[in-house]
């Protein structure tokens, strides 16, 4: 696909806007419809885009896979950090009201941290999910390495002469 | 110290779920390090927790608010005598299987996995102890879920040294979907008749619900969801394998606690959601559960006894041992389930030392567990095969160890029931262990072997926590009053305070 310019130009195009979409409905969650799952979602969805136009190495170039693993860990820290900050500051495990001068304040704070973990940990568990099962790890310098490359490069070939 | 108290609930379930999101971002050479402070830190919170219930009377009942929202609209956590003996035995043998856990793994995982390996790790322990303490109904199916998937993972780990451990983690995976499945469909009956998922809310207004039909089609699934979780007879059968074809660390874990917090969840839903209808769960727990565990512990005997590989007939063994727990459930007195719980406790200690002790000899050939290469190591591990055979007499019920305590007091709920016919099948059972154990002790001790006095390295690590357990086994046989204390609290709390 990597040789089709309109899939090349649309999705470099789309990228960008994909990403402020799924912040808009990050940061919207509070307020009305949205949330972390779904912006998770969709920021993924640019990534997966992206590598499914420009080839799993790209994609591996842009969101290294050792990154990918660590938001992951990282996101669902935030969420249990929020939760143990409430802890040390007194109250039950994600009692949000403690976080600021007055409980409506303190839940607005809680919510947005809290939904900021769930949306990293899900942006980056579903792009780690697309990379696993997209670039399943064969052994490199084996017989069937070397057949599946040649089968790649013959499609590729055809796929051009199309 | 008393505002600490009333955080116990949380910090327990808290403090194993936190520490897997860091193991898994520290380098994999710490993974067992955290692992060790993560569980070791809950066993702590859980002695507090359990001394402060031994002094408590039946009625108290410590209720946590997740988020600060009071129930029934917000995530409760609750702890009473019951919650409080099964947490401290899952905490104590989830401690104890860690220590034991990096040396446990031999070769079985590569290095660079073990931070994401004792991830899961943690997060089955933490997953199953949140299954414990939560008191509402759904959130109790996200534990479920929590809980399953990662041990599901440990399980499939066994695949570096037999393919087949993925077929037996697939079809682990596939049934406990299932069973978990089958759990949910039961709580939207229940919360579609009553609309509540607290579990107290709810069993106060399902005694009114109009039309009872739907309350009991939603207790036959919640029920047989769970059975399948608690591996009871006949749906047990993705058991075996899954313990015999995961690492030998993982299996020590499993065997000890998964289904230990699934039997809690069973008598639960029996006695505390659906305690105000008391007729039907009565019906369920005499007409179903106990034919099913006598059912389970003739046939998981049997099979244990012509079993070619120590670790499947120990797993074999593990789905008679549920049977006594679900006997004694199913006897519905408050004897009868106060020996379901001292069972819980004990047959944890007894298979958690039996799958350490037998992890310890078997790395002496090469993790191999059949009986051909077990031949001849009691002598030559001393130390390792010494623990094991008290944990194994302790199995068959030997007087002066805590299996012995579990069916005295089995045996004698079942006879003052009245169930003459059934003592007599349990004690039957009994002997019939003893066949296998002997088969073990053969094995270990009197096979014809040339080279029996050469002594062969034992792990500090693998005797110390099996020692341990030894001890507490002999300990417990002689002073029981730890553990059925509790259990008689448990079952005074669930028979509603009446004793």
């Amino acid at each position: 696909m990597k040789n089709n310019p309109i899939l090349r130009v649309i999705s470099k195009t789309l990228f960008a806007p994909i990403i402020l979409y799924g912040l808009y409905v990050q940061f919207h969650g509070d307020f009305g419809p949205g949330g972390g799952f779904q912006a998770g979602v969709i920021i993924a969805a640019a990534f997966i885009l992206y590598g499914m136009v420009f080839s799993l190495d790209e994609l591996k170039l842009l969101a290294p896979p050792s990154i990918v693993h660590a938001l992951m860990a990282l996101g669902a820290l935030i969420y249990a950090g929020v939760g143990i900050a409430t802890f040390l500051l007194g109250a039950e495990f994600l009692n949000y009201d403690v976080l600021a001068d007055y409980p409506a304040k303190g839940q607005h704070y809680g919510i947005i941290l809290v939904e900021f973990g769930v949306g990293l940990t899900v942006a980056s568990t579903i792009l780690g999910l697309f990379m696993a099962f997209a670039g399943f790890d064969i052994p490199k310098n084996t017989a069937r390495d070397k057949n599946r490359k040649a089968v790649g490069r013959s499609q590729n070939k055809r796929a051009s002469d199309d | 110290m008393i505002e600490w108290m009333l955080h116990l609930p949380g910090i327990i379930v808290v403090i194993p779920l936190v520490m897997a999101i860091i193991v898994a971002l520290l380098p994999s050479r710490l993974g067992w390090l955290g692992a060790v402070i993560g569980s070791g830190l809950s066993f702590w919170a859980a002695i507090i927790l359990a001394l402060h219930m031994l002094e408590a009377n039946a009625m108290t009942r410590i209720s946590y608010f997740l988020g600060g929202w009071p129930p029934p609209w917000g995530i409760e956590f609750a702890v009473d005598h019951a919650t409080a003996l099964v947490i401290l035995t899952i905490t104590a043998l989830g401690f104890l299987s860690t220590m034991s856990g990096n040396a446990l793994i031999f070769k079985d995982i590569h290095d660079d996995d073990k931070g994401r390996f004792f991830a899961a790790w943690l997060l089955t322990l933490g997953g199953l102890l949140g299954l414990v303490m939560t008191a509402d109904a759904f959130n109790l199916f996200v534990f479920f879920e929590i809980s399953s998937l990662a041990s599901v993972t440990l399980v499939a780990m066994g695949s570096g040294r037999d393919k087949r451990a993925l077929v037996a983690a697939f079809n682990y995976l596939v049934i406990g979907a299932i069973g978990a499945t089958f759990y949910v469909i039961g709580v939207g009956f229940c919360y579609a008749m009553t609309g509540t998922l607290n579990m107290v809310d709810m069993a106060s207004r399902l005694p009114d619900v109009a039309n009872p039909i739907p309350v009991y089609i939603g207790l036959a699934f919640m029920v047989s969801g769970v059975m399948v979780k608690a591996a009871i007879f006949p749906v047990h059968i993705w058991l075996p394998p899954s313990y015999g074809f995961a690492p030998m660390a993982v299996t020590s874990l499993l065997a000890a606690i998964a289904t230990k917090a699934s039997l809690y969840v069973l008598i639960r839903i029996l006695m505390t959601i659906f305690g105000g209808i008391a007729d039907i769960p009565l019906l369920i727990m005499q007409w179903v559960l106990m034919p099913l565990a006598l059912m389970a512990i003739l046939l998981g005997t049997i099979l244990a006894i012509y079993e070619k590989d120590a670790k499947f007939m120990l797993a074999h063994s593990s789905v008679a041992q549920i049977g006594y727990i679900v006997l004694g459930f199913g006897v519905a007195t408050l004897a009868g389930v106060q020996s379901g719980f001292i069972h819980i406790a004990n047959h944890a200690m007894i298979k958690g030392g039996m799958f350490i002790g037998l992890g310890g000899l078997a790395m002496a050939v090469a993790g191999k567990t059949d009986f051909s290469n077990l031949a001849g190591l009691g002598r030559r591990m001393p130390l390792t095969s010494s623990g094991f055979l008290i944990c194994g007499l302790s199995l068959i019920g030997v007087p002066l160890t805590a299996g012995f305590i579990s069916k005295f007091y089995l045996v004698s709920a079942i006879i003052s029931a009245g169930y003459w016919q059934i003592a007599a099948i349990v004690l039957l059972s009994s002997a019939l262990s003893v066949i296998y154990l002997w088969r073990l002790v053969e094995t270990l001790w009197f096979s014809p072997v040339t080279d029996v006095e050469t002594r062969l390295p034992e792990q500090p690590m693998i005797y110390i926590p099996l020692w341990l357990l030894a001890g507490a086994n002999i300990w417990l046989g002689i002073d029981a009053g730890l553990i059925t204390g509790l259990a008689k609290m448990a079952s005074i709390t669930l028979f509603g305070g009446i004793s």
